[in-house]
């Protein structure tokens, strides 16, 4: 069972989130409990998320991860994740397996490359861009268990709201999470 | 004379040349399975049917029944089990369930919701396999190939054309057509085919009929495969 | 060797399949003929086979792709195969692999752009006392120096056929080191046919029975009781097939006692098989010989020759107007799993050796679904002797539940590597000190699928009761790092699973990945509770006996020897994957960036 492991237990918990190589969505699922996210923000407290403006993330007792790990910049913010937080979850289909941006693990990176910057319609200045600014690629995109450990996994394209909210109300609550047949669906 | 077996303290009838996997169908009793289908001989392969028997693990599927034999089934222990199986099988292939056709009636997906598999835990292999469009109504994503074989028995024993093998070993084992090209276009494969039903994921798959059923109101949206069973033994199946 | 000619290789087929047939059970045997004749299996053979045998385009393909001496593309004119056994690596094989590409300027699994030589790893070829050891176009070369390697380049430079090539390369030695029951004594006359003749198969039956004899090929299975369900299978209906198939693929890593017995003992053996059929009733016997012994054909054909002219083989045996039985040889072609005997029995049929359901077993279903008997070399040479000389002749010997001698195979670390029979029942320090063997760290028992012992085990018997052995008896001393070991078997077993389970097929390839990371020095705590969880998965899951034997080795050194594994783990209790740094190889090598930036460092 998971453990709530509140690192300053007279302090409301802390929450990051992230999005590494994802669409969004499973953020925005997260968005969909609607009202209840009032509830949500006055039990936890947000600490680095896209739903904050906090850049860099700190110590804190829940990270959700959605997206998997394509580049380094995706690298580093994961390990940054395992690093300060106390429980870690892949959230998401993308975090869990790779999902829809691991299809280009069909090909060599170069051809998706050349694709996208050398061939690609409305390309007008072929070419692999160089700039150092911009992240590496890794030649696969891999899901984040393959990086770092990982407490926990809600899978789904996205996880419904109702997936997450029961997930999280159960953590803070320190009860065994179970989920209803309808809560658990990998698209 | 009549012969039980005792399934996780039930006693249930069978008739002698009966498998364990017969003898729990027939009650109605799910045992998880992928490469077992009724209407096929057994086969063996996939490992997800795996029940206790005197402290081994047989698979049900291919075990006769016993008159007196004592079969566990739903234990944590054996759900462990399977999971990992289940687990073994989508880390081995590219399972992107989002951009599936079958998704919510794929019956591997099912089996996975069924022995509580929240992700595939082991890393994955990510083989690269190409698609074959060939057909003009039929498809074959090998990424989705499970090598239950229903399809190889299906076309041999059912159709009588023997279109598609397993070739090569190991984990480089996998389907191929029969046909000169390789290819299904250029095959006996017909959409009339039985071995065109009875893919158990989304490797199979008719053309131009992609996401038909919204989400919500695919079969295995409703209720578990241990409720509503196998895609296949659906009326009007597809 | 070039494309050949479209109507060269129908030619050659059409040549095949007057001199084999057109039965589908024969596809193996021409498809081993054609990759002989042209170092690959062109589709043109393909498209011939499949139409003259009647059997799916896809299937023949299918067969190429499952056996690793098959091709589906053209391989060089000299095709050479380093046995890759722990002990060819532990005698120096890699250096000289190393060296034998750079002298011909190609790399591992290479082709020379001018078709001349292919240079590759094949599992153990069975020449462990007398390795390293390697196979060209199938033939078995021994004791490879540098030397010898150095004058295989150049005859690989000039161009020199095999046949033109030094004999004492090709030269196998026996290398007998200690005598019992069986091997003390190679010469027969018949004498088991006249006594099955003159007292009759009951007879015969219930003096093995006396003698207690068990399979010699690992599952110990009692003899007498596999011939007599053979016998009585169909309701002992005399007009229902029956075959006699002996197994010699001997593939477990470290054995070789059945080339030796088929080599100086081969009367016997046939003998054996002869006796069998004369009991069960059976007409054809097979000797399944797996592909690496394939040099021994020309000398198991003339035995078989010489004993049909003697009367002991083929119509009327012994004057004995019903009694006829003749003998097939059919070869593997690389593959170990084809050493299960339900396996062999697809791959006698013609098609991928991949395990049938069980039951019904061979003895009611096997060869053409009809009951076969499939008993190891050693089996059938000692069933010779036991009706020759009776049961208690073999109960003289050995434990309680294992009758006789055991003839062992002991390669690795010791002075005098070679050929060892003892009782049963003898301990493994008996062996190690016979052999010459010190400063043992470890011994591998009955091969990469067997028991991993540490010396505090060495007074272990063996003997079904305690260790069963195939007769595989590999030595390390204390100088070896043994995750060596563990590396070499779990590429063996990831590259011999037939692929037909789930457990085995996937099992095997995220052990060996497993182990590879733990000796690349990426692996952490959590890793090896993987290994600690895939392996039982495995032994419990999988669908025959390779996928249930095939972690013991990981299993038995995690519990053993866990310093092998500890000394390579990273501190960090989790670690990725894969090599993160490497991953980004591609893109640096795309974008031509390589700054720190650019790397990524290990993780504490
Ligand atoms: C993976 C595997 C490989 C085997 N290889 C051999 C072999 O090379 N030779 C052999 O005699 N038996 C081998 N066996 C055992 C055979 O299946 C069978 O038990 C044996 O040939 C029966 O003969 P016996 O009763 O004389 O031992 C193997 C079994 C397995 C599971
Ligand atoms: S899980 Fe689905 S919604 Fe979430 S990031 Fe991945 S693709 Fe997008
Ligand atoms: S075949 Fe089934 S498990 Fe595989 S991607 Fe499609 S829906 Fe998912
Ligand atoms: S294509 Fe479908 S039916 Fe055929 S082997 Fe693969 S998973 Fe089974
Ligand atoms: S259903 Fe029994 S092994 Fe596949
Ligand atoms: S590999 Fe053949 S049964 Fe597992």
């Amino acid at each position: 069972m998971l453990s709530r492991g509140v690192i300053d237990v007279s302090a409301k918990p802390r929450i990051a989130t992230a999005s590494l190589c994802g669409c969004f969505g499973c953020h925005t699922s997260l968005l969909d409990i609607d009202e209840r996210i009032l509830q949500l923000v006055d039990l936890v407290e947000f600490d680095c998320s896209p739903l904050t403006d906090i850049k860099t993330v700190g110590d804190c007792d829940l990270g959700l991860i959605e997206g998997g790990v394509a580049n380094t910049e995706n690298l580093e913010v994961l390990r940054a994740f395992r690093r300060h937080c106390r429980t870690l979850v892949a959230v998401g289909a993308c975090a869990v397996n790779g999902g829809i941006p691991a299809m280009r693990n069909a090909f060599a990176l170069r051809e998706c490359l050349e694709e996208s910057y050398v061939r690609g319609v409305g390309v007008y200045h072929p070419g692999i861009p160089r700039d150092p600014e911009i992240p590496l690629l890794l030649d696969r995109v891999h899901p984040i268990h393959e990086v770092v450990k990982v407490d926990y996994f809600l899978p789904g394209c996205p996880p419904s709201a109702e997936t997450l909210w029961t997930f999280l109300t159960a953590w803070l609550s320190g009860e065994p999470i179970a989920f209803s047949y309808h809560q658990i669906h990998y698209d | 004379m009549s012969t039980t077996l005792r399934l996780d303290g039930r006693e249930i009838p069978f008739t002698p040349g009966q498998t364990i996997m017969d003898a729990a169908l027939a009650v109605g009793v799910y045992i998880p399975h992928l490469c077992h289908n009724p209407d096929y001989a057994p086969h063996g392969s996939c490992r997800v049917c795996m029940v206790g028997v005197n402290g081994r693990l047989v698979s049900a599927c291919t075990t006769a029944a016993l008159d007196g034999m004592t079969v566990e089934s739903n234990t944590e222990t054996i759900a462990a089990t399977r999971r990992s199986i289940v687990q073994l099988l989508f880390v081995e292939g590219n399972h992107v369930c989002p951009a599936c056709e079958r998704s919510g009636s794929c019956q591997l997906q099912a089996v996975a919701y069924y022995v509580g598999m929240l992700s595939p835990h082991f890393p994955q292999c990510f083989p690269q396999r190409p698609v074959d469009a060939s057909h003009p109504d039929f498809m074959i994503d090998f990424n989705r190939c499970i090598l239950c074989e229903l399809c190889v028995r299906a076309s041999r024993d059912h159709d009588h054309k023997r279109v598609f093998a397993v070739s090569g070993r190991g984990l480089a084992s996998h389907l191929v057509i029969d046909s000169p090209s390789g290819l299904l276009g250029d095959s006996q494969f017909a959409a009339s085919d039985r071995a065109a039903q009875v893919c158990p994921t989304g490797a199979i798959l008719p053309k131009h009929r992609g996401y038909e059923q919204p989400i919500g109101q695919r079969l295995y949206d409703q209720a578990p495969i241990s409720v509503v069973g196998d895609l296949r033994a659906q009326p009007g199946g597809d | 060797m070039g494309e050949p000619v479209n109507s060269q290789v129908q030619a050659f087929v059409a040549r095949s399949l007057d001199l084999r047939g057109l039965a589908p059970e024969q596809l193996l045997q021409h498809l081993i003929a054609v990759q002989q004749q042209f170092g690959w299996v062109p589709p043109a053979a393909v498209h011939a086979l499949a139409a003259a045998l009647d059997v799916a385009h896809a299937q023949v393909r299918a067969a190429v792709a499952f056996y690793a001496f098959l091709h589906d593309q053209p391989r060089g004119d000299f095709d050479i195969l380093f046995s890759d056994n722990i002990t060819d690596r532990m005698l120096g094989n890699q250096r000289l692999v190393g060296l034998l590409a750079e002298r011909l300027g190609l790399g591992l699994n290479e082709t020379r752009a001018d078709g001349r030589v292919t240079i590759g790893l094949t599992s153990c070829t069975g020449m462990c006392d007398q390795g390293p050891a390697l196979l060209v176009n199938g033939q078995a070369v021994t004791a490879l120096t540098a030397a010898r390697v150095d004058r295989i380049a150049d005859l690989v430079d000039e161009g020199v056929p095999l046949a033109r090539w030094p004999g004492a390369f090709f030269r196998v030695a026996d290398n007998i080191r200690r005598c019992g029951l069986l091997l003390s004594n190679p010469v027969t006359d018949g004498a088991s046919l006249r006594r099955l003749l003159e007292n009759g198969a009951d007879t015969a039956l219930t003096e093995l029975e006396r003698s207690g004899l068990r399979g010699r090929g690992g599952a110990g299975f009692t003899t007498a009781l596999k011939w007599r369900f053979c016998r009585e299978a169909e309701g002992g209906d005399r007009t229902v097939p029956r075959f006699v198939v002996c197994n010699a693929d001997e593939g477990e890593p470290g054995t070789f006692k059945d080339r030796v017995l088929l080599t100086s003992y081969t009367d016997l053996v046939f003998e054996g098989m002869t006796l069998c059929a004369g009991v069960i009733g059976a007409r054809l016997g097979f000797l399944y010989l797996r592909g690496e012994y394939r040099y021994l054909v020309p000398h198991l054909e003339s035995v078989l020759a010489r004993r049909r002219a003697e009367g002991l083989l083929g119509k009327g045996i012994l004057g004995q107007p019903d009694f006829d039985f003749d003998i097939a040889i059919h070869l593997g072609a690389g593959a170990y799993i084809c050493g299960e005997e339900s396996a062999l029995i697809e791959s006698l049929e013609g098609k991928r050796g991949v395990t049938r359901k069980r039951p019904p077993f061979p003895v009611i279903s096997g060869y053409q679904d009809r009951p076969t008997v499939v008993n190891n070399v050693e089996t059938f040479l000692a069933a010779a002797r036991v009706v020759q000389w009776g049961g208690y002749w073999l109960r003289g010997e050995g434990t309680d539940q294992s009758a006789g001698s055991k003839i062992l195979s002991v390669s690795g670390d010791c002075a005098r590597p070679g050929i060892y029979e003892y009782p049963f029942g003898t301990p493994v320090h008996r062996v190690l000190t016979d052999c010459g063997a010190g400063e043992v760290q470890a011994v591998q028992v009955s091969g990469a699928a067997g028991t991993t012992l540490a010396p505090a085990e060495f007074d272990r018997l063996l003997a079904f009761e305690d260790l069963p052995t195939a007769g595989s008896f590999m030595i390390f001393d204390r100088s070896r790092d043994l995750l060596e070991l563990v590396r070499n078997f779990a590429a063996f077993f990831a590259h011999e699973s037939c692929g037909f389970c789930t457990p085995c097929r996937v099992g095997t390839a995220l052990l060996r990945n497993l182990v590879e990371k733990v000796a690349a020095g990426q692996a952490s705590a959590h890793d090896l509770q993987e290994l600690r969880d895939i392996g039982p998965l495995m032994r419990q899951a999988s669908y025959c006996g390779l996928g249930h034997t095939a972690p013991n080795h990981v299993l038995n050194t995690l519990d053993k020897f866990p310093a092998i594994y500890q000394r390579h783990l990273r501190s960090a209790d989790y670690s990725p994957s894969f090599d993160l740094d490497a991953a980004l190889g591609c893109a640096r090598a795309l974008t031509g960036r390589d700054g720190v930036a650019d790397h990524v460092e290990e993780e504490a």
